[in-house]
């Protein structure tokens, strides 16, 4: 079993680093959309509220507002949650930003289900399709508070548009302190032979759990934290497939166009694989966190099980 | 080089333009036309109408008011001109190429493979400050050149040139509140009310009116002016810069396709170019007016 010492909600780490790093680059500037309690940017806006812009609830005008701020030498970051901040404003994300290769920062928190009571309409589980559909976008879904930290500010110090996505609920923290996020790296949590697991987010979690399982049963996976959505680090995925020959994928997101599919594609390209995939495949309803992640089918009992069927299916 | 210094901050309507300038705007804006309707001719493509009804109010920026430098277009402290109505784009691509940030002769590359003038802006295009096309943006992301102006203590000014069809898009509205609210003084918009929009005459699409009245209840101090007399043009755009405290809007009421008697007020030259028999009829008809 996983060690569940500690949890963080990684918006709360964000709003976090979101204001330290204000406090070292007066360039930041925070957008927020009558959101900001919830995604802790209203730490950022109480400290520097001549930096902080709350737009209401308009986020098609914070998008463009915010490309015009970062034409002008500014690092805008446009908070809210995944669903408002993805899907709404899609076409100002793709013509203000993305082809403008605009240094805009979309930090959305409350992504997937796991927002829980509210509903599906407050549950995003499209965005990773739309926003890794656009060509400039760097694309990261961080795994707890640690990866969110080092994430967040790997954005702030990288030119071009990125989307980092965050959750509502307490995230069990499997970083220390000291880790090192790399944009476009797959990290290695586990090796093994049999099976590899790809997750992102609150899913990588439930992977180390489901290989921690398996190992009492024989199944040894490598477990690989893929951050890293867009750019995507297809050698790492490449030499999984070789070294293992099965694939699952496991994501807080609906089935078509996330991380399974990303990973299928260079599989297809490279080395084709049998895979299973952990995903939503249709929309979600009011519940405890918990309980939508056992009746979705996203806990490491369900990952556990998709790892038993693809090596079933192994050549 | 810096290029069109602009004029003075006024306090009053007393440096208005004297007839010489005048006349040389009314020059630069022949020749604006004239590209227009050659560019998009060369093209087969285009939307000629909505560009011919901005040229006295490109004209009188890129000309009279802008601090720009055409050799050094990402020059911190210029003043930015934002094309929210993208598909005008060889008005403004005339305006870029006449003030030297491109050839002339690379207008005649419109819409063409390869061409680095788009049918619609991009911002690899020399000048243009924004990608657009996709209505209802520009608004936005001037404000965001204006709030960081005011961050910087930079005296920078951004002028914003929205369709009156644009209008309908909800993001012009979400802009229009937010640049209140944030009592953005150094921004200067423009409604260009040519009355046709895509399809039809906007009375007809989407009623707009009372326009002006819609702008005010936002928040907003309204200049209504005839948008093709570069005097009107010139003396709004200075009373709107020299308001304090809130955003200022011109509506530029003006005629769909100026300058060509059969484009005038045509729904159909919103998106279509003059074919070969019309080319002759309308540079004749520019050359005479």
């Amino acid at each position: 079993m996983v060690q569940k010492v500690a949890t963080a909600a990684t918006r709360e780490v964000f709003g976090k680093t979101l204001l330290e790093l204000g406090r070292r680059n007066r360039d930041i500037v925070v957008l927020g959309a009558d959101l900001n309690k919830s995604t802790f940017a209203n730490l950022f806006g109480k400290e520097f509220p001549e930096r902080f812009f709350d737009l209401g609830a308009a986020e098609q005008n914070m998008m463009s507002m915010a490309s015009g701020f970062a034409s002008s030498g500014k690092i805008p970051f446009c908070t809210t949650f995944a669903v408002f901040g993805t899907g709404r404003p899609f076409d100002q994300i793709r013509v203000s930003i993305a082809q403008q290769n605009a240094n805009v920062k979309i930090v959305c928190t409350h992504a997937g289900i796991t927002v829980g009571e509210d509903g599906a309409s407050a549950q995003s589980i499209e965005d990773l399709s739309l926003m890794t559909s656009l060509p400039t976008f760097n694309v990261i879904v961080p795994a707890d508070g640690p990866e969110t930290m080092q994430a967040v500010q790997a954005a702030a110090e990288t030119k071009g548009p990125f989307y980092i996505r965050l959750s509502r609920s307490a995230t069990p923290v499997i970083h220390n302190e000291s880790h090192h996020f790399q944009l476009g790296k797959a990290e290695q949590l586990r090796d093994g032979s049999d099976a590899t697991i790809i997750a992102c987010g609150i899913l990588v979690a439930a992977a180390l759990e489901a290989a921690d399982t398996l190992r009492q049963e024989g199944i040894n996976c490598r477990v690989l934290n893929m951050a890293s959505l867009k750019p995507l680090d297809e050698d790492a995925i490449e030499a999984a497939a070789r070294r293992t020959g099965a694939i699952v994928t496991a994501e807080e997101h609906y089935i078509h166009g996330g991380l399974g599919s990303l990973v299928a594609g260079v599989l297809a390209r490279t080395e084709p694989t049998p895979m299973e995939f952990v995903a939503l495949t249709r929309y979600g309803e009011s519940g405890k966190a918990e309980q939508l992640l056992e009746k979705y089918g996203l806990t490491a009992k369900h990952v556990s099980t998709a790892v038993r069927k693809v090596i079933q299916r192994k050549r | 080089m810096i290029q069109q210094r602009g004029a003075p901050m006024p306090t009053n309507g007393s440096n208005a333009p004297n007839n010489a300038e005048l006349e040389r705007l009314r020059g630069i804006a022949r020749q604006m036309r004239r590209d227009i309707v050659l560019m998009t001719s060369e093209a087969n493509s285009g939307h000629p109408g909505g560009s011919l009804s901005a040229v006295e109010i490109l004209a009188a920026l890129y000309f009279h008011f802008l601090k720009h430098d055409p050799e050094n277009p990402s020059w911190p402290d210029r003043d930015r001109f934002i094309m929210s109505k993208g598909h005008a784009s060889p008005v403004i691509y005339s305006a870029l190429a006449r003030s030297g940030y491109f050839p002339v002769e690379e207008l005649m590359t419109y819409r063409k493979l390869n061409s680095r003038l788009q049918g619609h802006p991009k911002h690899e295009t020399p000048g243009v400050e924004v990608s657009s096309g996709s209505l209802g943006q520009g608004l936005s992301f001037g404000i965001g050149c204006a709030l960081s102006a005011r961050l910087d203590n930079k005296l920078y000014r951004t002028y914003v040139l929205l369709g009156d069809g644009e209008c309908d898009e909800g993001q012009v509205w979400e802009a229009a509140m937010s640049a209140a609210h944030y009592k953005v003084d150094n921004l200067t918009a423009y409604v260009d009310r040519n009355g046709i929009q895509n399809d039809r005459f906007t009375s007809q699409v989407m009623e707009l009116e009372p326009l002006s009245d819609k702008w005010r209840a936002f928040g907003w101090q309204v200049f209504e002016i005839d948008g093709h007399d570069l005097a009107q043009v010139i003396d709004a755009t200075n009373q709107a810069n020299a308001v304090r405290g809130k955003p200022a809007v011109i509506i530029a009421r003006t005629v769909k396709g100026k300058g060509v008697s059969f484009m005038e007020n045509n729904p159909d030259f919103h998106g279509r170019a003059a074919n070969k028999e019309e080319l002759p009829v309308a540079l004749k008809e520019l050359e005479n007016g």
